[in-house]
């Protein structure tokens, strides 16, 4: 039996710029269907505290508010997730308060609010080559065949929309590490896979091997806990695991490739 | 030789696949987004990408194809782009394949294809139902290889403000904000390609994505750029309703066997389009009206015609309790199939709380694409001048338009799995043709200055905005334009409402002077750069405003029940807006039917039709 609801929720925003951080709180109607983003832009509209203090509009980031862009994830009571399908009503049931906090990201550099800079996801995507090395865009002819099953792992991992869910709950990302985290690793494999991206899968396994690599990864298994899109980033943190190993055996004795 | 430069602005499917080409051939590129490229709007398109393989043995071809667009545009599209586009279409999922896109596959490791609306053939392929999602992906990556050569410069978080002309007029440079700091950038170049996509945010609630404010179609087109066919906004007919956006429910669902239907009535009585009285279904069972009103085409018939109908029986109370709302339901579906739909029936789970494998869907229309855009150039193949002129540029020289932003390809009313298609080809034949006119082109070094005053007239306009004092609040402006759009400017349109509209937008441009900001920050200031991206919307929707009410017919998306009838004679004419300061001046040019003589647009029969175009080139040479 659920709940009654209550008819005002609570947002305790955790607001400011660097250096300058400081918690806001905004009282509002709860309405039917309301996500997170809905709330945010309630206060848009009439940027009011709690406290009756007029100030400036709260300021997140979000573009198509259905959970396939990443660009509205920030820590809802604590949790690394997506704002858009944050629903105001499964929260205050799972809580039983009507008050929800919201910060954010604490692995990236803050720009205002609840707005970061992830660039360095994007950047770590070219340090692993994520592309296939095609010579042109011409025409010539078919792709090479897929398996279903090839398809299914790749369609899997390339739902990843770099939103840094995971990298935000890796205990392995922090001022004092490089590791590269899983979503990278995981679109490796992604490449790895590919009939034709594999011909380039030595050179990606070996920037695995260096510093910020596969072997940072301390197995806690939050990033596939948190991943909007259930992505099986703890699969592929193992496959790259294996493959690294592999690869700095074959390098080591300068073995011939296997087919 | 110094490399040529060219700036893109957009950084969707249109704009990356125009980067990447420009860039493999050998132009340096600035790639200007408001977002992540990453994040751009086309990730939210879903059910796939049209193209003729005939894999399923049914007598397909591209040329099938080109008939079924251009009959599903109600003729308004010029016919040699949408010609070239569908021969070129399977040419283009073959590079998709080869730069990684993961399409799904048959048992053998064949591309598999599902059935689309304004179709009776199999032609699109897809990846599960985030097909968008993922092109945009693969074009993301070979534009980062790129990037890694320093071939590619991206500004991301960047918003384009206004052109910068040489003495000749040509298009040389922007201005652009970046919306962190809030500074004024100035951006040279040897062009301008502008891939900005739709405008659905003049509606608020709508399907796009919060970038797709049309501000920067707007802008441009208050320094001088024509717009085309403006009127014509695509309403999909399958939206989940929500708070903050209505999220699109795919055409896929349908394709892949779903079924649209409310709790039948009796005692109820509806006309079909061949002039029959027939009833609403029998009481107490679901009644699959459009399966009923279209036996041929059922719930595939294309979406404005299924938006017109969903509207039509819930205005006669037959929607979900008496909301206006309908069922959209793949309870039935095998497993396989729900599972290529999984993408967005977890959307649909996330967002309302119930299982759609389950129970069905409650969804309703909304506003989800712009057909119309900027206009451009397309000499066909045939034309004599096809090299001297070039394709996807505007009015204004060395200024190009491709996507969603444009008004080719789609006409009237675009099918389903259409607009990738249209993104991506665009793409390539701007960058071809782009590079073309800069390397043949002879370009004067411009005096600063030009630069500096283009900066400094954006550098007055926002510190004006800043200091504004009055009572309005811009978000509240925002919805009441969105409210009044979305009442006059959708399904239906009258000429009485769309007289008020118009004095409405003109009221809301007065009111927006006297807007006050609750931010004057200088740091990731969303209120003022909203702020000033409205005055340029405002402009965009007097030119859809003004094109609905001066276009007296019904023609694909654009139902006037006044004029019920299309009208050839008087508006088998492509619109044209040109910035006026009162309002949008308009005028008519002549749609390109050079191959195909207009029909009747019948979707109650299912005949195949094999299509006679006449005078095709024998040659079509394709970007690729």
């Amino acid at each position: 039996m659920k709940t009654k609801l209550p008819t005002t929720i609570i947002l305790r925003i955790f607001r400011g710029v660097p250096g300058k951080q400081y918690w806001e709180e905004f009282e509002l109607e709860r309405r039917d269907g309301m996500n997170v983003i809905s709330a945010l832009m309630d206060i848009q509209k009439n940027p009011v505290t709690r406290q009756g203090k007029k100030v400036e509009p709260v300021v997140w980031e979000s573009n198509c508010l259905e959970e396939v862009c990443g660009a509205c994830s920030m820590l809802i009571n604590g949790y690394p997730r997506q704002s858009c399908t944050a629903l105001i009503d499964p929260i205050l049931h799972e809580t039983g308060n009507n008050v929800i906090t919201l910060a954010p990201f604490t692995k990236f550099p803050l720009i205002r609010d609840l707005m970061v800079d992830r660039s360095i996801m994007f950047e770590n995507l070219k340090k692993i080559r994520a592309w296939i090395d095609v010579d042109d865009f011409r025409d010539r002819g078919e792709g090479p065949k897929i398996s279903q099953e090839k398809q299914d792992v790749m369609y899997s991992i390339s739902t990843c929309m770099t939103c840094g869910c995971c990298s935000e709950a890796c205990p392995q990302i922090n001022c004092h590490s490089t590791f590269i985290g899983p979503a990278a690793i995981a679109q490796l494999r992604f490449y790895n896979t590919h009939p034709v991206g594999t011909f380039e899968a030595p050179s990606r396994l070996r920037v695995m091997m260096g510093e910020g690599g596969v072997s940072e990864c301390g197995n806690a298994q939050n990033c596939v806990r948190v991943c909007p899109k259930d992505i099986p980033l703890t699969d592929a943190i193992a496959a790259i695991g294996r493959d690294v190993t592999l690869r700095a055996i074959v390098d080591l004795f300068s073995l011939p490739e296997r087919s | 030789m110094a490399r040529k430069e060219i700036i893109v602005i957009g950084g969707g499917l249109a704009g990356l696949s125009c980067a990447m080409k420009l860039a493999q051939d050998g132009i340096r590129v600035k790639l200007v987004s408001l977002t992540k490229v990453k994040r751009s709007h086309s990730a939210c398109a879903q059910g796939g990408i049209n193209a003729s393989f005939d894999t399923k043995g049914e007598g397909d071809s591209p040329l099938v194809h080109a008939y079924e667009t251009i009959k599903g545009g109600d003729f308004l599209a010029d016919q040699p782009p949408v010609i070239e586009m569908c021969l070129a279409a399977p040419k283009l999922i073959h590079m998709m394949e080869r730069l990684g896109c993961p399409f799904n596959r048959t048992k053998e490791g064949n591309l598999d294809v599902r059935r689309f609306g304004g179709t009776l053939y199999h032609r699109t392929v897809f990846c599960g139902a985030s097909t968008g999602q993922q092109l945009l992906y693969s074009l993301d990556e070979q534009v980062r290889r790129f990037e890694a050569q320093g071939l590619i410069h991206k500004y991301e978080h960047h918003d384009f403000l206004r052109l910068i002309f040489d003495e000749s007029g040509a298009a040389r440079g922007i201005v652009m904000l970046n919306l962190f700091t809030l500074h004024l950038e100035v951006l040279k170049a040897d062009a301008v390609i502008v891939a900005t996509g739709g405008i659905g945010m003049l509606y608020r609630k709508s399907t796009n994505s919060m970038v797709s404010t049309g501000a920067a179609a707007g802008r441009l087109f208050m320094q001088g750029m024509k717009y085309a066919n403006g009127e014509f906004i695509q309403i999909h007919p399958t939206a989940i309703p929500g708070e903050d956006k209505l999220r699109l429910m795919s055409e896929s669902a349908r394709g892949e066997g779903g079924r649209i239907w409310v709790p039948g009535d009796s005692t109820k009585r509806i006309t079909t389009s061949d002039g029959r009285e027939i009833p609403c279904g029998k009481t107490g069972q679901p009644w699959y009206f459009l399966e009923e009103l279209y036996p041929a085409f059922g719930n595939l018939v294309p979406r404005d015609i299924g938006s017109r109908e969903i509207l039509r029986v819930c205005e006669m109370g037959l929607g979900i309790d008496g909301k206006n709302q309908v069922y959209l339901d793949v309870s039935h579906l095998e497993p396989a199939a729900q599972k290529k739909l999984e993408a967005i029936l977890h959307i649909y789970e996330k967002f309302t709380g119930d299982d759609p494998r389950r129970v069905p869907m409650r969804i309703f229309p909304a506003v989800h694409y712009t057909m119309g855009g900027a206009w451009v150039d397309f000499p066909a193949s045939d034309d004599p001048d096809r090299y001297t002129r070039y394709r996807h540029m505007t009015n204004i020289r060395g200024c190009f338009n491709v996507g969603e932003s444009d008004f080719l390809y789609h006409g009237a009313n675009r099918l389903g799995a259409n607009s990738l298609l249209s993104c991506l080809y665009g793409g390539l034949v701007a960058a071809d043709s782009s590079r073309c006119y800069v390397e043949t082109s002879a370009f004067h070094e411009m005096p600063s200055r030009t630069f500096e005053e283009a900066k400094a007239l954006e550098e007055a306009r926002g510190a004006e905005i800043m200091q504004r004092s009055g009572p309005e609040n811009i978000h509240r402006l925002h919805d009441e334009l969105a409210e009044c759009m979305c009442r006059t400017t959708t399904v239906q349109r009258n000429n009485k409402d769309l007289r008020e509209t118009i004095t409405k937008i003109k009221e809301l441009r007065e009111r927006a002077k006297n807007i006050t900001l609750d931010d004057t920050s200088h740091v990731a200031n969303q209120t003022y750069i909203f702020a000033n991206q409205f005055e340029a919307m405002l402009e965009l929707a007097l030119v859809i405003a003004k094109g609905a009410l001066l276009r007296d017919e019904s023609r694909g998306s654009h139902s006037k029940p006044e004029f019920p009838n299309r009208d050839d004679e008087r508006f088998l004419k492509t619109t044209i807006a040109e910035y006026a300061p009162d309002e949008p001046k308009i005028s008519y040019i002549d749609v390109d039917t050079r191959y195909l003589k207009p029909a009747r647009r019948d979707y109650t029969k299912a005949e195949k039709v094999v299509p006679h175009f006449e005078n095709l080139p024998k040659e079509i040479p394709l970007p690729l």
